[in-house]
Protein backbone atom coordinates (compact mmCIF):
# COMPACT_ATOMS: atom_id res chain seq x y z
CA UNK A 1 0.00 0.00 0.00
CA UNK A 2 1.63 3.15 -0.75
CA UNK A 3 2.18 5.71 1.99
CA UNK A 4 0.43 8.62 2.10
CA UNK A 5 2.80 11.51 2.61
CA UNK A 6 -0.18 13.67 3.84
CA UNK A 7 -0.52 11.62 7.02
CA UNK A 8 3.00 11.47 8.14
CA UNK A 9 4.97 14.97 9.49
CA UNK A 10 8.67 14.21 9.07
CA UNK A 11 9.95 15.10 12.52
CA UNK A 12 12.18 12.16 12.25
CA UNK A 13 16.02 13.52 12.87
CA UNK A 14 18.97 12.05 11.16
CA UNK A 15 21.63 10.94 13.41
CA UNK A 16 24.05 8.09 13.04
CA UNK A 17 22.02 6.04 15.54
CA UNK A 18 18.34 6.69 13.53
CA UNK A 19 20.61 5.38 10.52
CA UNK A 20 22.23 2.21 12.12
CA UNK A 21 19.29 1.46 14.01
CA UNK A 22 17.20 1.35 10.82
CA UNK A 23 19.55 -0.75 8.96
CA UNK A 24 19.72 -3.16 11.35
CA UNK A 25 15.74 -3.38 10.52
CA UNK A 26 16.16 -3.20 7.18
CA UNK A 27 14.86 0.49 6.49
CA UNK A 28 10.95 -0.07 6.93
CA UNK A 29 10.65 3.44 9.22
CA UNK A 30 11.61 5.67 6.99
CA UNK A 31 8.96 8.44 6.17
CA UNK A 32 9.43 10.86 3.52
CA UNK A 33 10.96 14.10 3.15
CA UNK A 34 8.00 16.80 3.15
CA UNK A 35 4.48 16.28 2.86
CA UNK A 36 2.26 16.84 -0.22
CA UNK A 37 -0.22 19.27 0.71
CA UNK A 38 -3.11 20.63 -0.78
CA UNK A 39 -2.99 24.37 -1.43
CA UNK A 40 -4.75 25.86 0.91
CA UNK A 41 -7.19 29.00 0.19
CA UNK A 42 -5.21 31.48 1.42
CA UNK A 43 -1.51 31.95 3.49
CA UNK A 44 0.48 34.90 4.88
CA UNK A 45 3.06 34.27 2.45
CA UNK A 46 2.94 33.00 -1.00
CA UNK A 47 6.76 32.09 -2.73
CA UNK A 48 7.18 31.47 -5.90
CA UNK A 49 9.40 28.92 -7.44
CA UNK A 50 10.59 26.29 -5.39
CA UNK A 51 14.07 26.15 -6.40
CA UNK A 52 16.88 26.53 -3.82
CA UNK A 53 16.45 30.52 -3.31
CA UNK A 54 12.43 29.33 -3.17
CA UNK A 55 12.88 26.79 -0.24
CA UNK A 56 15.18 28.67 1.12
CA UNK A 57 13.20 31.99 1.73
CA UNK A 58 10.78 29.77 3.37
CA UNK A 59 12.84 28.43 5.69
CA UNK A 60 14.80 31.20 6.96
CA UNK A 61 10.74 32.68 6.97
CA UNK A 62 10.05 30.18 9.70
CA UNK A 63 13.20 29.95 11.47
CA UNK A 64 14.22 33.80 11.88
CA UNK A 65 10.67 35.40 11.33
CA UNK A 66 7.97 32.91 13.05
CA UNK A 67 6.04 33.01 9.54
CA UNK A 68 4.98 29.78 9.17
CA UNK A 69 1.67 30.07 7.57
CA UNK A 70 3.58 30.17 4.31
CA UNK A 71 3.40 27.78 0.99
CA UNK A 72 6.21 27.11 -1.90
CA UNK A 73 4.59 27.08 -5.14
CA UNK A 74 6.85 24.84 -7.58
CA UNK A 75 5.73 24.61 -11.31
CA UNK A 76 7.59 21.35 -11.69
CA UNK A 77 8.90 19.19 -9.24
CA UNK A 78 11.61 19.81 -6.40
CA UNK A 79 15.11 19.73 -7.22
CA UNK A 80 13.95 19.63 -11.22
CA UNK A 81 15.11 23.44 -11.68
CA UNK A 82 18.68 25.51 -12.03
CA UNK A 83 19.12 24.12 -8.21
CA UNK A 84 20.10 20.46 -9.73
CA UNK A 85 21.52 21.97 -12.71
CA UNK A 86 24.40 23.88 -11.94
CA UNK A 87 27.96 23.28 -10.92
CA UNK A 88 27.73 22.90 -7.49
CA UNK A 89 30.74 25.63 -6.67
CA UNK A 90 30.77 27.84 -3.35
CA UNK A 91 32.41 30.44 -2.82
CA UNK A 92 33.17 34.12 -1.47
CA UNK A 93 35.55 35.63 -3.73
CA UNK A 94 33.58 39.16 -5.02
CA UNK A 95 35.53 42.28 -5.24
CA UNK A 96 32.73 44.70 -5.07
CA UNK A 97 31.28 46.66 -1.27
CA UNK A 98 27.71 45.68 -2.76
CA UNK A 99 28.77 41.74 -3.05
CA UNK A 100 31.47 40.65 -1.17
CA UNK A 101 29.77 40.76 2.19
CA UNK A 102 26.22 38.83 1.15
CA UNK A 103 28.59 36.47 -0.41
CA UNK A 104 30.59 35.88 3.15
CA UNK A 105 27.43 35.72 4.81
CA UNK A 106 26.60 32.73 2.43
CA UNK A 107 29.73 31.18 2.79
CA UNK A 108 29.20 31.17 6.43
CA UNK A 109 25.58 29.93 5.97
CA UNK A 110 26.98 26.85 3.80
CA UNK A 111 29.16 25.93 6.55
CA UNK A 112 26.66 25.77 9.38
CA UNK A 113 23.75 24.81 6.89
CA UNK A 114 24.16 20.83 7.27
CA UNK A 115 23.47 21.46 11.34
CA UNK A 116 20.76 23.53 10.69
CA UNK A 117 18.94 21.44 8.35
CA UNK A 118 19.19 18.44 10.00
CA UNK A 119 20.71 17.45 6.73
CA UNK A 120 23.70 15.83 4.58
CA UNK A 121 24.35 18.61 1.92
CA UNK A 122 27.89 17.05 1.54
CA UNK A 123 29.34 20.77 2.06
CA UNK A 124 32.91 20.43 1.12
CA UNK A 125 35.45 23.37 1.66
CA UNK A 126 37.73 22.15 -1.20
CA UNK A 127 39.34 25.22 -2.10
CA UNK A 128 38.55 27.57 -4.97
CA UNK A 129 41.92 28.14 -6.78
CA UNK A 130 41.48 31.28 -9.65
CA UNK A 131 45.02 31.48 -11.44
CA UNK A 132 46.26 34.79 -13.10
CA UNK A 133 48.81 34.40 -15.90
CA UNK A 134 50.35 37.49 -16.09
CA UNK A 135 51.30 40.90 -13.58
CA UNK A 136 48.31 42.80 -14.74
CA UNK A 137 45.95 39.53 -13.31
CA UNK A 138 48.16 39.34 -9.92
CA UNK A 139 47.69 42.69 -9.29
CA UNK A 140 44.07 42.15 -9.84
CA UNK A 141 43.99 39.39 -7.53
CA UNK A 142 46.23 40.99 -5.12
CA UNK A 143 43.12 43.72 -4.49
CA UNK A 144 40.08 41.50 -4.87
CA UNK A 145 41.87 38.83 -2.08
CA UNK A 146 42.60 42.53 0.30
CA UNK A 147 38.57 42.86 -0.58
CA UNK A 148 37.84 39.76 0.46
CA UNK A 149 40.31 39.63 3.61
CA UNK A 150 38.08 42.95 4.70
CA UNK A 151 34.63 41.61 4.48
CA UNK A 152 35.72 38.69 6.67
CA UNK A 153 36.71 36.14 4.32
CA UNK A 154 39.92 34.31 3.90
CA UNK A 155 42.47 34.75 1.10
CA UNK A 156 45.55 33.51 0.32
CA UNK A 157 48.23 34.41 -2.78
CA UNK A 158 49.90 31.28 -4.67
CA UNK A 159 52.70 31.93 -6.40
CA UNK A 160 53.57 29.31 -9.16
CA UNK A 161 55.28 26.72 -6.73
CA UNK A 162 52.79 26.85 -4.42
CA UNK A 163 49.91 26.09 -7.03
CA UNK A 164 52.56 23.62 -8.19
CA UNK A 165 52.15 21.36 -4.78
CA UNK A 166 48.21 21.63 -5.16
CA UNK A 167 48.34 20.63 -9.04
CA UNK A 168 51.54 19.15 -10.12
CA UNK A 169 49.85 18.28 -13.84
CA UNK A 170 48.89 21.84 -15.01
CA UNK A 171 50.19 23.23 -17.79
CA UNK A 172 52.86 25.62 -16.16
CA UNK A 173 55.16 26.53 -19.49
CA UNK A 174 52.24 27.51 -21.81
CA UNK A 175 54.58 29.63 -23.95
CA UNK A 176 51.86 32.55 -23.98
CA UNK A 177 49.90 32.58 -21.25
CA UNK A 178 52.22 30.12 -18.59
CA UNK A 179 50.57 29.76 -14.99
CA UNK A 180 52.26 32.50 -12.63
CA UNK A 181 49.93 31.80 -9.27
CA UNK A 182 46.76 32.10 -8.03
CA UNK A 183 44.60 33.35 -5.62
CA UNK A 184 43.49 30.75 -3.09
CA UNK A 185 40.38 30.94 -1.00
CA UNK A 186 40.18 27.27 1.28
CA UNK A 187 36.53 27.73 2.30
CA UNK A 188 35.16 27.75 -0.94
CA UNK A 189 34.03 24.16 -2.50
CA UNK A 190 31.41 22.36 -3.77
CA UNK A 191 27.89 21.48 -2.35
CA UNK A 192 25.88 18.28 -3.09
CA UNK A 193 23.27 20.82 -5.13
CA UNK A 194 20.05 17.88 -5.22
CA UNK A 195 20.96 17.65 -1.12
CA UNK A 196 20.81 21.59 -1.02
CA UNK A 197 16.93 21.40 -2.24
CA UNK A 198 16.13 18.32 -0.23
CA UNK A 199 16.91 19.88 2.85
CA UNK A 200 15.50 23.15 2.40
CA UNK A 201 11.77 21.33 1.37
CA UNK A 202 12.63 19.01 4.15
CA UNK A 203 13.31 22.17 7.12
CA UNK A 204 10.91 24.23 5.57
CA UNK A 205 8.16 21.28 5.82
CA UNK A 206 8.94 20.80 9.17
CA UNK A 207 8.20 24.09 10.47
CA UNK A 208 4.51 23.86 8.55
CA UNK A 209 5.66 25.16 5.33
CA UNK A 210 3.45 23.92 2.31
CA UNK A 211 5.53 22.61 -0.58
CA UNK A 212 3.45 22.19 -3.49
CA UNK A 213 4.66 20.77 -6.39
CA UNK A 214 2.90 20.60 -10.38
CA UNK A 215 1.44 23.75 -9.05
CA UNK A 216 1.88 26.24 -11.89
CA UNK A 217 1.27 30.01 -11.04
CA UNK A 218 -0.28 31.83 -13.80
CA UNK A 219 -0.67 34.88 -13.00
CA UNK A 220 -1.34 38.05 -10.47
CA UNK A 221 -4.15 39.41 -8.41
CA UNK A 222 -3.56 42.89 -8.22
CA UNK A 223 -6.12 45.11 -6.73
CA UNK A 224 -5.40 49.33 -6.67
CA UNK A 225 -1.80 48.76 -6.79
CA UNK A 226 -1.55 45.81 -4.30
CA UNK A 227 -0.70 42.02 -5.19
CA UNK A 228 -3.71 40.36 -3.03
CA UNK A 229 -2.33 36.72 -4.48
CA UNK A 230 -1.79 34.43 -7.32
CA UNK A 231 -4.16 32.46 -9.50
CA UNK A 232 -2.24 28.67 -10.25
CA UNK A 233 -2.91 25.72 -12.40
CA UNK A 234 -4.50 24.58 -9.27
CA UNK A 235 -6.83 27.84 -8.27
CA UNK A 236 -6.66 30.75 -6.92
CA UNK A 237 -3.93 30.90 -3.86
CA UNK A 238 -4.42 35.02 -1.90
CA UNK A 239 -2.02 35.87 0.34
CA UNK A 240 -0.86 39.05 2.24
CA UNK A 241 3.09 38.59 0.25
CA UNK A 242 4.13 37.21 -2.77
CA UNK A 243 7.01 36.64 -3.32
CA UNK A 244 8.70 35.48 -7.02
CA UNK A 245 11.96 33.62 -6.97
CA UNK A 246 11.99 31.63 -10.16
CA UNK A 247 15.80 33.13 -11.57
CA UNK A 248 15.94 31.83 -15.28
CA UNK A 249 12.04 32.56 -16.02
CA UNK A 250 11.98 35.72 -13.63
CA UNK A 251 11.15 37.94 -17.31
CA UNK A 252 8.07 35.21 -18.10
CA UNK A 253 6.68 35.34 -14.67
CA UNK A 254 7.05 39.12 -13.89
CA UNK A 255 4.95 40.01 -17.25
CA UNK A 256 2.52 38.10 -15.65
CA UNK A 257 2.15 41.48 -13.45
CA UNK A 258 3.14 43.68 -15.95
CA UNK A 259 6.69 44.44 -15.20
CA UNK A 260 9.98 44.35 -17.69
CA UNK A 261 13.06 43.46 -15.75
CA UNK A 262 16.57 44.59 -16.59
CA UNK A 263 17.31 41.20 -17.59
CA UNK A 264 18.37 39.05 -20.16
CA UNK A 265 17.78 34.91 -20.32
CA UNK A 266 20.71 33.12 -21.40
CA UNK A 267 21.76 29.63 -21.89
CA UNK A 268 24.95 28.07 -19.82
CA UNK A 269 26.30 24.74 -20.96
CA UNK A 270 27.99 22.50 -18.09
CA UNK A 271 29.65 19.29 -18.67
CA UNK A 272 30.38 16.03 -16.89
CA UNK A 273 33.30 13.41 -17.68
CA UNK A 274 33.25 9.87 -16.97
CA UNK A 275 34.20 8.36 -13.52
CA UNK A 276 38.26 9.16 -12.96
CA UNK A 277 40.13 8.60 -9.79
CA UNK A 278 40.83 11.14 -7.76
CA UNK A 279 42.91 13.67 -9.59
CA UNK A 280 41.50 17.27 -8.58
CA UNK A 281 40.95 17.91 -5.26
CA UNK A 282 39.54 20.84 -5.71
CA UNK A 283 37.77 23.66 -7.98
CA UNK A 284 40.62 25.39 -10.58
CA UNK A 285 39.23 28.55 -13.02
CA UNK A 286 41.75 28.81 -15.89
CA UNK A 287 42.94 32.91 -15.99
CA UNK A 288 43.70 32.94 -19.51
CA UNK A 289 40.00 31.75 -20.66
CA UNK A 290 36.78 30.71 -19.09
CA UNK A 291 37.42 27.29 -17.97
CA UNK A 292 36.44 25.83 -14.74
CA UNK A 293 36.81 22.73 -13.18
CA UNK A 294 36.41 20.06 -10.14
CA UNK A 295 35.58 16.53 -9.33
CA UNK A 296 32.69 15.39 -8.01
CA UNK A 297 31.91 12.70 -5.07
CA UNK A 298 31.36 10.46 -7.69
CA UNK A 299 34.63 11.32 -9.64
CA UNK A 300 33.38 13.05 -12.52
CA UNK A 301 34.54 15.75 -13.77
CA UNK A 302 32.52 18.80 -13.62
CA UNK A 303 33.64 21.48 -15.87
CA UNK A 304 32.33 24.48 -17.91
CA UNK A 305 32.88 28.26 -19.28
CA UNK A 306 31.24 30.47 -21.04
CA UNK A 307 27.51 31.52 -21.08
CA UNK A 308 26.73 31.13 -25.37
CA UNK A 309 25.85 34.74 -25.69
CA UNK A 310 22.69 34.74 -27.62
CA UNK A 311 18.83 34.94 -25.87
CA UNK A 312 17.92 31.81 -24.76
CA UNK A 313 14.84 29.95 -23.36
CA UNK A 314 16.03 26.30 -25.03
CA UNK A 315 18.01 24.72 -21.77
CA UNK A 316 20.28 23.25 -24.55
CA UNK A 317 23.67 25.53 -26.16
CA UNK A 318 25.46 24.79 -29.31
CA UNK A 319 28.77 23.54 -30.48
CA UNK A 320 30.57 26.61 -30.82
CA UNK A 321 31.11 26.83 -26.93
CA UNK A 322 31.25 23.35 -26.41
CA UNK A 323 34.67 24.01 -28.05
CA UNK A 324 35.81 27.47 -26.40
CA UNK A 325 35.31 25.36 -22.92
CA UNK A 326 37.31 22.18 -24.23
CA UNK A 327 40.31 24.34 -25.64
CA UNK A 328 40.27 26.06 -22.63
CA UNK A 329 40.89 22.72 -20.56
CA UNK A 330 43.01 21.26 -22.62
CA UNK A 331 45.12 24.99 -22.27
CA UNK A 332 44.90 24.40 -18.66
CA UNK A 333 45.50 20.55 -18.56
CA UNK A 334 46.03 18.30 -21.15
CA UNK A 335 45.40 15.17 -19.85
CA UNK A 336 41.90 15.83 -20.08
CA UNK A 337 41.35 15.35 -23.39
CA UNK A 338 41.83 11.57 -22.34
CA UNK A 339 38.72 11.85 -20.70
CA UNK A 340 35.18 10.65 -22.62
CA UNK A 341 32.87 13.01 -21.85
CA UNK A 342 29.65 11.73 -20.24
CA UNK A 343 26.94 14.65 -20.24
CA UNK A 344 26.27 18.10 -20.94
CA UNK A 345 23.38 19.92 -20.69
CA UNK A 346 22.41 24.05 -20.41
CA UNK A 347 20.37 25.96 -17.87
CA UNK A 348 19.26 29.26 -18.56
CA UNK A 349 20.25 32.11 -16.61
CA UNK A 350 18.54 35.97 -15.61
CA UNK A 351 21.57 37.56 -17.06
CA UNK A 352 21.19 41.18 -15.62
CA UNK A 353 23.00 44.25 -17.08
CA UNK A 354 25.64 44.93 -14.21
CA UNK A 355 26.28 40.78 -13.88
CA UNK A 356 24.74 41.36 -10.07
CA UNK A 357 21.23 39.90 -8.74
CA UNK A 358 18.25 41.61 -7.23
CA UNK A 359 16.49 41.24 -3.69
CA UNK A 360 13.77 44.08 -3.89
CA UNK A 361 10.33 45.16 -3.98
CA UNK A 362 8.79 46.48 -6.61
CA UNK A 363 6.62 48.80 -7.86
CA UNK A 364 3.14 46.67 -6.64
CA UNK A 365 2.52 46.42 -2.96
CA UNK A 366 2.82 43.22 -1.29
CA UNK A 367 4.72 41.56 -4.01
CA UNK A 368 8.45 41.02 -3.72
CA UNK A 369 11.34 39.45 -6.11
CA UNK A 370 14.18 37.86 -6.12
CA UNK A 371 16.19 37.00 -9.42
CA UNK A 372 18.94 38.19 -11.56
CA UNK A 373 21.69 35.88 -10.22
CA UNK A 374 23.29 35.27 -13.45
CA UNK A 375 25.15 32.10 -13.53
CA UNK A 376 26.15 32.73 -9.69
CA UNK A 377 23.07 31.61 -8.40
CA UNK A 378 23.47 28.26 -6.69
CA UNK A 379 26.31 29.64 -4.02
CA UNK A 380 24.20 32.57 -3.25
CA UNK A 381 21.54 29.98 -2.06
CA UNK A 382 21.61 30.45 2.26
CA UNK A 383 22.37 33.97 1.60
CA UNK A 384 19.63 34.58 -1.00
CA UNK A 385 16.78 33.00 0.80
CA UNK A 386 18.37 35.01 4.59
CA UNK A 387 18.02 38.39 2.63
CA UNK A 388 14.97 37.33 0.61
CA UNK A 389 12.99 36.40 4.03
CA UNK A 390 14.22 39.80 5.66
CA UNK A 391 12.84 41.74 3.24
CA UNK A 392 9.10 40.03 3.22
CA UNK A 393 9.24 40.16 6.85
CA UNK A 394 10.55 43.19 7.66
CA UNK A 395 9.73 45.51 4.55
CA UNK A 396 13.52 46.39 4.70
CA UNK A 397 16.20 45.06 2.85
CA UNK A 398 19.17 43.27 5.10
CA UNK A 399 22.29 45.28 5.88
CA UNK A 400 24.22 42.96 3.39
CA UNK A 401 21.46 43.07 0.57
CA UNK A 402 20.72 46.98 0.54
CA UNK A 403 22.28 47.32 -2.93
CA UNK A 404 20.47 44.65 -5.19
CA UNK A 405 17.99 47.06 -5.96
CA UNK A 406 15.38 47.09 -9.37
CA UNK A 407 16.26 50.55 -9.56
CA UNK A 408 20.15 50.50 -9.05
CA UNK A 409 20.40 51.19 -13.00
CA UNK A 410 18.73 54.52 -13.42
CA UNK A 411 20.47 55.84 -10.75
CA UNK A 412 23.63 55.17 -11.97
CA UNK A 413 24.61 52.95 -9.05
CA UNK A 414 25.31 49.78 -10.98
CA UNK A 415 27.23 46.38 -8.96
CA UNK A 416 29.45 46.09 -11.91
CA UNK A 417 32.11 43.46 -11.02
CA UNK A 418 33.49 43.20 -14.53
CA UNK A 419 33.29 46.93 -15.26
CA UNK A 420 31.58 45.88 -18.37
CA UNK A 421 28.70 47.95 -20.44
CA UNK A 422 24.96 46.95 -19.84
CA UNK A 423 25.67 44.03 -22.30
CA UNK A 424 24.27 40.77 -20.58
CA UNK A 425 26.09 38.74 -22.56
CA UNK A 426 29.90 40.11 -21.63
CA UNK A 427 28.86 39.62 -17.36
CA UNK B 1 22.76 27.85 -35.84
CA UNK B 2 23.13 28.88 -38.82
CA UNK B 3 22.07 32.26 -39.87
CA UNK B 4 21.00 33.13 -43.84
CA UNK B 5 22.84 35.86 -44.50
CA UNK B 6 21.00 37.82 -47.26
CA UNK B 7 24.24 38.14 -49.36
CA UNK B 8 26.42 35.19 -48.43
CA UNK B 9 23.85 32.35 -48.05
CA UNK B 10 23.90 30.15 -44.51
CA UNK B 11 27.00 30.99 -42.37
CA UNK B 12 27.56 29.59 -38.95
CA UNK B 13 26.37 31.15 -35.84
CA UNK B 14 30.25 31.61 -34.49
CA UNK B 15 31.28 34.03 -37.64
CA UNK B 16 29.04 36.83 -35.79
CA UNK B 17 29.07 38.40 -32.69
CA UNK B 18 25.51 39.20 -30.81
CA UNK B 19 24.37 42.23 -29.87
CA UNK B 20 20.83 41.52 -28.31
CA UNK B 21 17.10 42.94 -29.11
CA UNK B 22 16.74 45.02 -31.98
CA UNK B 23 15.03 47.76 -30.91
CA UNK B 24 17.98 49.00 -29.92
CA UNK B 25 18.24 50.88 -33.52
CA UNK B 26 15.51 52.95 -32.18
CA UNK B 27 17.49 55.71 -29.96
CA UNK B 28 15.47 57.95 -27.82
CA UNK B 29 15.80 61.78 -28.58
CA UNK B 30 18.11 62.87 -26.18
CA UNK B 31 16.36 66.48 -25.98
CA UNK B 32 13.03 65.45 -25.22
CA UNK B 33 12.12 66.13 -21.50
CA UNK B 34 11.73 62.80 -20.66
CA UNK B 35 15.29 61.45 -21.75
CA UNK B 36 16.40 60.37 -18.84
CA UNK B 37 14.05 57.93 -18.16
CA UNK B 38 13.53 57.25 -22.21
CA UNK B 39 17.55 56.08 -21.56
CA UNK B 40 17.55 54.05 -19.37
CA UNK B 41 14.70 52.05 -20.06
CA UNK B 42 16.46 51.93 -23.76
CA UNK B 43 19.90 50.72 -22.49
CA UNK B 44 18.70 48.50 -19.56
CA UNK B 45 15.27 47.14 -19.67
CA UNK B 46 13.98 44.58 -22.15
CA UNK B 47 11.37 42.37 -23.43
CA UNK B 48 12.97 39.08 -23.50
CA UNK B 49 10.76 36.82 -24.68
CA UNK B 50 10.48 33.48 -24.77
CA UNK B 51 9.38 32.63 -28.08
CA UNK B 52 10.08 34.88 -31.68
CA UNK B 53 12.87 37.98 -30.64
CA UNK B 54 13.95 40.48 -33.34
CA UNK B 55 17.34 40.76 -32.44
CA UNK B 56 21.28 42.55 -33.79
CA UNK B 57 23.92 40.08 -35.05
CA UNK B 58 26.91 41.66 -36.33
CA UNK B 59 28.52 39.55 -39.05
CA UNK B 60 32.44 40.37 -37.15
CA UNK B 61 34.39 37.08 -39.21
CA UNK B 62 32.57 37.89 -42.64
CA UNK B 63 31.74 41.26 -44.30
CA UNK B 64 31.13 43.16 -41.15
CA UNK B 65 27.29 43.66 -41.86
CA UNK B 66 24.56 43.87 -39.40
CA UNK B 67 21.90 41.49 -39.42
CA UNK B 68 18.72 41.47 -37.64
CA UNK B 69 18.17 38.22 -37.38
CA UNK B 70 14.52 36.99 -36.46
CA UNK B 71 14.81 33.71 -34.27
CA UNK B 72 13.05 31.45 -31.46
CA UNK B 73 14.03 31.39 -28.45
CA UNK B 74 12.30 28.71 -27.04
CA UNK B 75 13.82 26.39 -30.10
CA UNK B 76 16.64 28.53 -31.56
CA UNK B 77 14.83 28.01 -35.34
CA UNK B 78 15.82 31.61 -37.21
CA UNK B 79 12.81 32.13 -38.72
CA UNK B 80 14.48 35.48 -41.27
CA UNK B 81 17.76 37.31 -41.25
CA UNK B 82 17.66 40.87 -43.26
CA UNK B 83 20.70 43.40 -43.51
CA UNK B 84 19.85 46.57 -41.12
CA UNK B 85 21.02 48.87 -43.92
CA UNK B 86 17.37 47.41 -45.83
CA UNK B 87 15.37 47.75 -43.70
CA UNK B 88 15.15 51.26 -43.57
CA UNK B 89 15.76 51.70 -39.57
CA UNK B 90 17.28 55.02 -38.27
CA UNK B 91 17.67 56.55 -35.30
CA UNK B 92 14.22 58.12 -33.82
CA UNK B 93 16.25 61.15 -32.66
Amino acid sequence: MPINPNKLRPRQRFSALAIASKALARQPSWKPHWRDPEPKERYDVVIVGGGGHGLATAHYLAKEHGITNVAVLEKGWIGGGNVGRNTTIIRSNYLLAGNQPFYELSLKLWEGLEQDLNYNAMVSQRGVLNLFHNDPQRDAYVRRGNAMLLSGADAELLDMDGVRQFYPFLNFENARFPIQGGLLQRRGGSVRHDAVAWGYARAADTRGVDVIQNCEVTGFIQNGGRCEGVETSRGTIRADKVAVCVAGSSSRVMEKAGLQLPIESHVLQAFVSEGLKPVIPGVITYGAGHFYISQSDKGGLVFGGDIDGYNSYAQRGNLPVVEDVCEGGMALMSAIGRARLLRMWGGIMDMSMDGSPFIDKTGIDGLYFNGGWCYGGFKATPASGFCFAHLIAQDRPHPVATDYRLDRFVRGAPINEKGQAAQPNLH
Amino acid sequence: MKIPHPLLGLRDASEFVYLGDASMLQRPDPTAPTAPEKFHEYLHVRTNPAGTHRELWFHEYGDRSWLIVTRNTVTHDILNAELVTATGVRDAG
